[in-house]
């Protein structure tokens, strides 16, 4: 899993930012209402995040899939960890958890 | 391309052969899916584990012949903590 430099890129981008999305499009002009809806998650909860648009780079597109072994985009890491795709983020978000986790991992965001 | 509503359910009930499966088309056009998976098999894992484990149900199929599943996975209401 080392090997492929893709995930050298990857591992070094969710490290050094607390929140990332793995996106089709960006946060201005989201290519993907998958990806749309977790933007707009983060934008609710005016949480700062760093968006990465998998359409213009191929290898990343695959490789976060894999790296994450999980098959679609979007996907969302926080502290490191990824945390899930579309359908998860906003069930975390109704229930209250994401709100907590953002919390435990030190990352400001409104209420 | 496509598939049917009747074998993604078969294809998650093979490897989760305890769980209740609800599959909606959404746009009817065998593309876009919801599918909700109630199984005791996932009591004690994280939702994403959930759904890790119904993605390698449909082997490989999510992303490919599938574009979209929407989807809700849980533990029977009598097995929660």
């Amino acid at each position: 899993m080392t090997d492929n430099p893709v995930f050298t890129r990857i591992r070094e981008e969710v490290d050094e930012n607390d929140v990332v999305v793995f996106m089709k499009g960006t946060p201005m002009f989201p290519q993907c209402g998958f990806s749309a809806a977790v933007v707009q998650v983060l934008s609710a909860l005016d949480v700062k995040f760093k968006g990465i648009d998998v359409l213009t780079d191929p290898a990343l597109r695959e490789g976060i899939k894999q790296y994450s072994n999980w098959p679609t985009i979007p996907q969302l890491y926080v502290g490191g960890e990824f945390i899930g795709g579309c359908d998860i983020v906003r069930e975390l978000y109704d229930s209250g958890e994401l709100q907590q986790l953002m919390d435990e991992k030190g990352v400001e965001h409104a209420t | 391309m496509p598939m049917e509503a009747s074998e993604l359910k078969q294809l998650i009930i093979q490897a989760i052969p305890d769980a209740t499966v609800t599959i909606e088309d959404l746009r009817g056009d065998g593309d876009h899916y919801a599918a909700s998976i109630v199984s005791p098999a996932f009591k004690g894992k994280s939702r994403v584990q959930q759904h890790q484990m119904v993605y390698d149900a449909l082997k490989g199929r999510m992303g490919s012949a599938l574009h979209a599943l929407a989807l809700q996975t849980g533990v029977p209401d009598d097995l929660r903590d």
